[in-house]
């Protein structure tokens, strides 16, 4: 096995940790490769395509390398209400990316996501899982700024 | 007299405190050195306050301080117990409420074994221990309570099934996925008093003879899965789960991102590494579910029900909520309201005390709830004398749900609401029953048309028409009931859909294709911030807004600071 992903052997190899496995690796490296996926369907040694049937099932993964800093905007009920498409119109305005996207320097990328849970500070954002709440569009440029010079 | 000294500080730092800048004011408290702790502690479910702070005083006392921020005056202020900032349960709320499952939620340290301990926990286990496990079901069963996830099952009796087993392995499954976006009661219960709903799974697994216990939760809650891990090892360093003659496994297993994944069959699926599709039942999961071992599930809250049951007693908890409905209920109160936040009444309380005594939301701004989550429906303030229980939500077309409750103020769009309903359920649909797959879409599809301003009175017809149909054409529960919001919104808000058919307008003026921005340039001061942050260039430097290139985004309202600038019907007012 590529020595790159020797972190799996910390997981047992039956087939019910498959996903266990993938969220070690975009743990790992932010993304899920495709090299990766091969690793992965060596060690619980399920074909490939299984793998990306799992894979693509679900939400959390990513099949591209997100920025340096990950901004997910939460579309849940409560945020949807108090405004989270402007929200995210603003975001795309300040970054040039769409939600899925990453900027070119890499530094942005963008996502929607479900929700939170942070509902009662509705509209949220969070930036690398630290959550920002009752956003308006000058905290939204504040905090876009705060990263850029991180 | 003696001056009262503080004994202790804690800082409520549960998500929605962290967010709300906690962990700054936890760190600027814990930099000076002070004669007393400052602990960590969860949730006190009142969120608008955060970040909050108690000072528990020598006399027992405490005093709060809301929404302190995380600089030396308000840190001062709190050392000195000053008056400025002070916090009090709003008495409208607190005499409406009963709290008995979050009783130690912002109380004790969630991390802190002992002071579970203290305050009662694992007297339910205790006592469960000193029953037969037959005698235990028993008990859950004469207290009534119904399962908290959504479909309100009663608890007794699923315990019953899986009791009846008699097979080597028997799996006990938390599900902690709360995938309802606007519900927040599981994290706040996890983060904040993980082993209250632990003991409850211990107590369950005693009762019934599980030998391995998995809690599904959502990878969007990392404290709530730190505080369980935590927990767990707490457990099995006090051998809390040898029950019986049983050493129990607990495992936690974190969700990927899918809604789907909440109902019962598509969550083993998941749990089994595979895409998370549900299957028909029966085979029911207490016959055939984790790996084809007998297993049960129950919801995060319906466990954190259990000790308070073995502790009190069933007929203490019996004595609590309606006829079909017993105990008391969570509920994740957000939205257009003044006081959002976490609130635990009896079950029976009506919407009306809900939103308006506890929220605080303004009686004459608000025109609607939502219960249930895009599996649900809204309910119009005309019937919020409705009680909340199972069976009077039913009737209108709603669910109760998980608990996730949003008030709908009257410049919101029920058209748009329910289109983003539909939206979410379309997406998360996992396409495998036709009627869902292909009819969620069409109905999204329809809804876009509407409030895009290319709407028909056929239209209406046809959503209609194709709910009941994807209603009857779906095998789980997430295509049974993603109509709903469409439905009911249909049933109590139908001149919203024919204005923005017939009339090409929007009452709440949320629907963009309905909508001009207009400045009014008497009021105007001229200090073009407006045109400084307009994204595109769409406002001259005499202050006009061109509406053809606008995007409707707002951001040049928000940033007046006169208010002139307005949203109004397209080509009312140019
Ligand atoms: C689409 C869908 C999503 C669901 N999501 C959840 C959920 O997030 N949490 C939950 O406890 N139950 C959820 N349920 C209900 C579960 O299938 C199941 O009824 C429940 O977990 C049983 O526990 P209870 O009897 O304690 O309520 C969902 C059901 C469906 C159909």
């Amino acid at each position: 096995m590529n020595r790159k992903y020797e972190f799996l052997k910390k997981i047992d190899p039956e087939t019910s940790n498959l996903i266990k496995g993938l969220q070690a690796i975009q743990g790992v490296e932010g993304y899920v490769s495709d090299e990766s996926i091969s690793a992965v369907a060596d060690y619980f040694s399920v074909p490939v395509v299984e793998v990306e049937g799992v894979l693509s099932f679900y939400a959390q993964f990513k099949r591209v390398k997100p920025g340096k800093h990950q901004i997910a905007i939460c579309d849940g009920t409560a945020c949807h209400i108090k405004g989270s498409t402007q929200v995210s119109e603003w975001l795309t305005f300040e970054l040039g990316i769409h939600p899925g996207e990453t900027d070119k320097s890499g530094l942005f990328s963008l996502e929607t996501v479900a929700c939170l849970g942070c509902c009662s500070l509705a509209p949220v954002m969070s930036v690398n899982g630290r959550v920002y709440g009752t956003l308006d569009r000058k905290s939204v440029v504040k905090i876009l700024k705060e990263y850029e010079n991180k | 007299m003696s001056k009262i000294a503080i004994k202790k500080i804690r800082v409520g730092v549960a998500s929605c405190g962290v967010a709300a800048g906690a962990d700054a004011v936890l760190e600027l408290l814990r930099n000076r050195a002070l004669p007393f702790t400052v602990e960590e502690t969860g949730c006190l479910g009142h969120c608008y306050a955060e970040p909050l702070v108690e000072a528990v005083l020598d006399n027992g006392e405490s005093v709060f301080y809301r929404n302190v921020k995380a600089d030396d005056r308000d840190i001062d202020n709190i050392l000195a117990l000053g008056e400025k900032d002070r916090f009090e349960i709003p008495p409208k709320r607190k005499s409406k409420e009963l709290i008995k499952v979050l009783a130690l939620a912002g109380k004790i340290d969630p991390t802190n074994f002992d002071e579970y301990v203290e305050n009662g926990g694992y007297a339910g286990l205790k006592r469960a221990l000193s029953m037969t496990p037959a005698e235990v079901v028993n008990e859950v069963k004469l207290s009534g309570l119904r399962g908290r996830g959504g479909g309100g099952f009663p608890t007794g009796t699923k315990w019953s099934f899986l009791a009846a087993k008699d097979t080597q392995e028997k799996i006990l499954i938390c599900n902690a996925d709360e995938g309802d976006p606007g519900a927040f009661m599981d994290r706040s219960l996890m983060e904040s008093v993980p082993h209250q709903v632990l003991e409850g799974m211990l107590i369950a697994a005693y009762a019934t003879g599980a030998t391995k216990l998995f809690i599904y939760c959502r990878a969007e809650y990392p404290m709530a899965i730190k505080h369980l891990k935590i927990a767990i090892e707490q457990i099995y360093a006090h051998r809390l789960n040898t029950v019986g003659d049983r050493v129990l496994e607990i495992i936690i297993k974190e969700g990927a991102g899918a809604f789907v994944c909440g109902e019962e069959t598509a969550l083993i699926a998941s749990l089994e590494g595979q895409r998370g599709t549900p299957r028909f039942r029966p085979p029911f999961p207490t016959d055939k579910g984790w790996q084809g071992h007998p297993s049960m599930i129950n919801n995060v809250e319906t466990f954190g029900n259990v000790p308070l049951i073995l502790r009190e007693g069933a007929e203490a908890f019996a004595a609590i909520g309606t006829e079909g409905s017993k105990g008391t209920k969570l509920f994740a109160l957000a939205g257009d309201l003044k006081n959002p936040g976490l609130v635990e009444v009896p079950m029976g309380t009506t919407l009306r005390e809900i939103v308006f005594d506890i929220g605080g939301a303004d009686p004459d701004k608000v025109k609607a709830v939502q219960t249930g989550g895009p599996s649900g429906g809204c309910i119009p303030v005309e019937l919020f004398d409705t009680p909340v229980d199972y069976d009077s939500l039913k009737k209108l077309g709603a669910i109760m749900g998980s608990g996730g409750m949003i008030v709908i103020g009257n410049d919101r769009c029920m058209v748009e609401t329910a289109r983003y309903f539909l939206d979410f359920t379309h997406r998360e649909s996992c396409g495998k029953c036709t009627f869902c797959r292909v009819g969620t879409t069409r109905m999204f599809e329809t809804l876009e048309r509407i409030v895009a301003g290319q709407g028909e009175m056929s239209d209406l017809a046809f959503l209609e028409d194709i709910g009941p149909k994807i209603r009857a054409g779906s095998l789980c529960g997430l295509g049974q009931t993603a109509p709903n919001p469409v439905l009911a919104t249909l049933r109590f808000f139908r001149h919203e859909y024919e204005e923005h058919v017939k009339d090409h307008r929007c009452e709440a003026m949320q629907c963009d294709a309905f909508v001009d921005m207009y400045l009014d340039r008497a009021k105007c001061i001229k200090c073009k911030l407006c045109i400084k942050n307009c994204p595109i260039g769409a406002i001259s430097d005499d202050f006009a807004i061109d509406n053809t290139k606008c995007t409707k985004c707002n951001a040049c309202k928000e940033i007046c600071p006169k208010k002139t600038i307005f949203r109004v019907k397209k080509g009312e007012l140019l």
